[in-house]
């Protein structure tokens, strides 16, 4: 049974979730991707103002296709999240509380979430064209210069995430391929 | 001597570039519902299920598979009886600039790998040629995703290493890999020639359908094997469990230097796109 949620995620929220969770999420998220992520921590470091508000935010890892003329949003599957792992600690410190994603996290950002209280969610690699169609408007909201690339504000309706790793650093990869391992030997 | 105007080449990609993004190739849908008939795991079931579901919405609508429309590799198989007209590789990267365009597809190229400004229209093509007896062009094009790339690996492993060496090398390249590379993945295996054809073996070796297993005898047990032990590993589509981790494992082989064996590993995940026409 999926769990529904809306953005913002709070901390206490991001909290009970847990390893393994099907969650359909809705609300507000933001796209970017390694460029933006760059930008973003460059700022940080000065001081100075984010683009958007990433106190109980969620980041989208996903530089998505052009919207042929009638989508909200072309294809838009998650990107590999390892390379945002150079940034993603700075912007929990600031606030996020959720990441979408696929793939392995570093020990710095496991870190990082469980300290603060944040969620790391998987969406399936290679399923840009379903997932599309859970996103309702798309508008970019800085580095329009990037590209695929630019930090988009999407409204989003019951996209399908897992929570991979939650706020206690329990990961879906290694529990999962532990417990099909298990049946098999059974 | 033919002649063949660059132009039909042009027009040939640019088609390809479509095509390719938005349409799974039916033997790879075939074995991803293969798989899903033999995956026992529940969680694993569910994804087979929504990859099944989103190839055949990309199909309906003419959408990408993927947002990564990856970089363009293309494969040109030229007869030594063609004489093409015009500049051949202006020709190829306008068929992608024009198939990037049209088909709604992501320009996910970087003018210079520290630079990284982006050249806007997915140019240029990653190209390889070959040189074939007879009067025919032969053209493949492959976009290739970088979540599966950034995965492959290559060793010069030494000739005591043998067959076991090579295994182990596979095996742990697919574990290691383990979520990272959206499995599940086709494993594409160059073995044997100089240190970059054992890479690009590796990468041809991903053009050939799932369905078709090498000739000899020794690299098709080799990959029945590897497929074997890869899918016993336990990683699952997506990395949560479950025995699908691989599709296929093909291997392409070269002859080598007495002092060498190198082999090399590159990924590809479950939309493993390519077409191909013939001029």
């Amino acid at each position: 049974m999926e769990k529904r949620i809306t953005t913002p995620l709070t901390r206490q929220q991001a909290r009970t979730l847990k390893s393994g969770d099907a969650v359909l999420l809705s609300g507000v998220i933001y796209t970017a991707r390694d460029a933006a992520h760059k930008r973003l921590c460059e700022l940080a470091a000065r001081g100075q103002p984010l683009p958007f508000d990433v106190e109980n935010a969620v980041i989208y890892f996903v530089g998505p296709t052009p919207a042929k003329p009638g989508q909200a949003i072309g294809s838009a599957g998650p990107t590999t999240s390892y390379r945002m792992d150079a940034y993603s600690p700075t912007l929990i410190a600031l606030g996020l509380t959720g990441m979408i994603g696929k793939g392995k996290r570093g020990p710095e950002v496991v870190q990082a979430m469980k300290e603060h209280g944040a969620v790391y969610f998987g969406a399936i690699g290679g399923a840009g064209a379903l997932l599309s169609r859970c996103v309702l408007k798309s508008e970019v909201v800085a580095y329009e210069d990037l590209g695929a690339e630019a930090i988009r504000r999407l409204e989003v309706r019951d996209l399908p995430v897992t929570v991979i790793i939650d706020s206690e650093g329990s990961n879906l990869y290694e529990t999962g391929r532990k417990n099909y391992l298990a049946s098999v030997k059974k | 001597m033919r002649e063949i105007p660059a132009s039909l080449i042009t027009d040939a990609v640019q088609r390809m570039c479509v095509s390719a993004n938005c349409n799974l190739p039916g033997d790879v849908r075939r074995c991803i519902e293969q798989s899903r008939a033999c995956e026992q795991w529940q969680p694993a079931q569910g994804i087979l299920d929504k990859i099944i579901e989103n190839y055949g919405i990309a199909e309906q609508n003419s959408v990408p598979i993927c947002q990564d429309t990856g970089v363009a590799c293309v494969f040109l198989e030229i007869g030594q009886d063609v004489h093409i007209e015009g500049p051949l590789r202006e020709a190829v990267d306008e068929g992608v600039r024009r198939g990037y365009e049209q088909g709604f597809l992501r320009k996910s190229v970087v003018r210079d790998p520290l630079e990284r400004v982006n050249t806007g229209d997915n140019t240029p093509a990653m190209l390889y040629i070959d040189l074939v007896p007879g009067d025919k062009v032969r053209i493949t094009v492959a976009p290739k995703g970088f979540g599966s790339e950034n995965m492959s690996r290559i060793k010069m492993l030494r000739p005591s290493d043998g067959i076991e060496g090579v295994r182990d090398f596979v095996v742990q390249a697919v574990e290691e890999a383990g979520p990272n590379p959206c499995p599940p993945v086709v494993v594409g295996v160059g073995i044997g020639g100089t240190f970059d054809k054992a890479a690009f073996l590796a990468k041809k070796a991903l053009m050939r359908p799932l369905d078709v297993r090498a000739e000899k005898p020794l690299y098709r047990e080799l990959e029945q094997d590897l497929l074997e032990r890869v899918n016993a590993l336990g990683v699952g589509p997506q990395g949560f469990g479950g025995r699908t981790t691989a599709l296929a494992v093909n291997i392409e082989w070269l002859p080598t230097h007495i002092a060498g064996l190198p082999v090399a590993v590159n990924l590809n995940c479950h939309v493993t796109r390519h077409a191909t026409e013939v001029l």
